[in-house]
């Protein structure tokens, strides 16, 4: 192709036979740093879009075509619960829906800040990078599916299957959780400050679920652990921040871990799961 | 991947099949290869409601060769002589359609199983519904095309199912459309989304029982051990609750009867269903965005949780 230089991939001299040190990034090239598309935007600077007649891809390119012109607050009205609204935000972003989101809402996003003055249904905010969300009704199944960063916070109840498979960032839920919870987490935290359904943390590798109600059972490898000083801080910031009204105090709060190391999963093992395997 | 929708109007009898048919064109996409709708209209105090077709739908795309039109009439007018011969007084009749028709008619009792079972012994003929206020329409298309063609978008009633078919399991055809009755009880019809794993083993118990399967459609058991148990005298949510374990696989489905509605929800909740609850109306859909075509407005809905099992009356 016309115009590009060849490049050393990251990939080229990795050594597979191992946990990987390699950068893949060249600290020089500030192009690698920056996200195609990626603008300066004014959080003075107020739009609104109606979603009214228009579907979820004319909604996404309105927001990424008023995010090019230097809005930084963005309103969403009539939403109606349509699928896949908001998507694919790699932008500092205030993003306030006035109304319920359906399926795979605000997914793969890095950097918004949401307020969802509404529902959330199935798989929101799935593979979101960083930023936080706000969902001031209750969400669907599925909810923070593959979270690698940020804050999600819903302050009615959530689904079956929260946090399944998430990589990192931390999910807030203020009510109850369903069955199946930080299924197959790998990273990160959950707090729940209700009950959980059955088979919490089913098939968990690693990261934190803190319990301010009862789970109904737990999952195979998901084992209970100690709370410490530094986490009860922690929580406590965590749902002050979140404008929470959680009846349980922080220190009542019970913390659940992995309870097996998998077989070459990671090279560092995090304290708590030293704590628990003796 | 199929929809699934119900609604009831609490103490209300309102425009039921506009409703449906609105909530099931917002869902159209989870399924574009057949519509079905079961739908409760004032119960008859004398008579009963039969709707029956004798061929299947011939559309394009579709595995199924058109028949001869004299076929058809010959096959109605068997039925006909086989309800004359049963005593069944035929009051009023119609159809949509060269293949379905609607009966209205009178019979000596409520125990409409043998009646039923002559009827179904023509050839390619299925009773679609029998019931004193249900009426069961399915047919190949969209929600909208159904209505238009079967005039839904009048039909007063209290409640109603409706189902948009992604066919995975069997055929594109009327027979593996839902919704199914639960033959041969009255006025019980079931929608159902998600994939049963023990099929095979619970037909082949409830086949050496006595009950009849038209089609191969995993989603026609649950109408069918409905029926099981209220003929064993349990009451449709105990009956819901025993299915959660004896049903495998996963799934979500609504049922309703003369004057109830009900959905359950299997242990691993993989299915959706999203809920909306009010003092007049209870609607539930496997997307919001089917209630919120009939409620354009922010309201507050929900998701049921897994082995959840909830039951509404009109």
């Amino acid at each position: 192709m016309a115009g590009l230089t060849k490049k050393t991939s990251a990939f080229d001299d990795e050594n597979l036979s191992g946990r990987s040190q390699k950068l893949f990034f060249e600290v020089t090239e500030e192009e690698n740093f920056t996200y195609y598309g990626n603008h300066e935007v004014d959080f003075n600077k107020r739009t609104s879009i109606d979603c009214e007649g228009i579907t979820a891809h004319e909604l996404n390119q309105k927001i990424r075509d008023s995010i090019s012109k230097g809005y930084g607050s963005i309103v969403i009205k009539n939403p109606g619960a349509k699928h896949s609204l908001g998507v694919g935000i790699l932008n500092k972003l205030n993003l306030i829906f006035e109304g319920s989101l359906g399926y795979f809402g605000i997914g793969c996003i890095d950097g918004p800040t949401v307020r969802i003055n509404g529902r959330v249904g199935w798989s929101c905010a799935e593979n979101m990078m960083s930023g936080k969300v706000v969902v001031e009704n209750n969400a669907g199944s599925c909810f923070g599916a593959a979270l690698r960063g940020g804050d999600l916070i819903v302050k009615g109840d959530a689904g079956a299957r929260t946090g399944i498979d998430m990589k990192g960032g931390t999910i807030l839920i203020g009510g109850n959780a369903g069955a199946y919870t930080g299924f197959m987490m790998q990273r990160g935290r959950i707090i729940v400050c209700g009950n959980v359904n059955a088979n919490m943390g089913d098939s968990m590798y690693d990261g934190i679920i803190f319990v301010g109600g009862e789970p109904h059972s737990l999952g195979t490898d998901c084992v209970q652990g100690e709370m410490n000083e530094h986490e009860i801080r922690w929580l406590e910031q965590k749902i002050k921040n979140a404008e929470i009204d959680c009846k349980v105090p922080a220190s009542k709060f019970k913390k659940y871990v992995a309870g097996r190391m998998l077989w070459n999963y990671d090279n560092l093992e995090p304290a708590e799961k030293k704590g628990i395997l003796g | 991947m199929c929809g699934i929708a119900g609604v009831i109007n609490k103490k209300k009898t309102v425009n039921v099949g506009e409703q449906m048919r609105l909530m099931l064109q917002g869902i159209k996409h989870r399924g574009p290869d057949s519509t079905g709708y079961a739908m409760y209209g004032k119960p008859k105090k004398d008579g009963f409601i039969l709707r029956f077709k004798v061929s299947e739908n011939a559309a394009e795309k579709v595995n199924v060769k058109p028949e001869d039109p004299e076929l058809l009439k010959d096959r109605k007018k068997q039925i006909d002589t086989i309800m004359k011969q049963h005593g069944a007084k035929i009051t009023k009749q119609s159809s949509s359609t060269p293949y379905a028709f609607r009966y209205e008619f009178t019979y000596k009792s409520d125990n409409l199983e043998e009646l039923a079972k002559a009827i179904e012994t023509v050839e390619k003929a299925e009773i679609l519904s029998i019931g004193k206020g249900l009426e069961l329409i399915k047919d190949l298309g969209d929600a909208t095309t159904v209505g238009e063609q079967y005039g839904l978008n009048k039909f007063m009633g209290t409640h109603g199912i409706g189902h948009t078919r992604m066919a995975t399991e069997s055929d594109v055809d009327i027979k593996s459309a839902h919704p199914y009755w639960a033959f041969p009880y009255q006025d019980v019809a079931v929608v159902h989304n998600g994939q049963l794993t023990n099929y095979w083993g619970n037909r082949r118990v409830l086949e050496r029982s006595g009950y009849r399967f038209n089609s191969n459609c995993d989603s026609e058991i649950i109408a069918v051990y409905i029926a099981d148990k209220m003929a064993k005298g349990i009451k449709l949510e105990q009956a819901m609750h025993d299915s959660l374990d004896e049903l495998d696989g996963v799934f979500t489905y609504i049922v309703s009867t003369k004057d109830q509605l009900g959905m359950a929800k299997d242990h691993m909740a993989a299915k959706p269903m999203v809920i909306y609850e009010s003092k007049d109306v209870v609607a539930c859909a496997s997307e919001e965005v089917a209630i919120r075509n009939i409620f354009p407005h922010e309201i507050k809905t929900y998701d049921p949780y897994e082995a959840e099992v909830k039951v509404w009356q009109a």
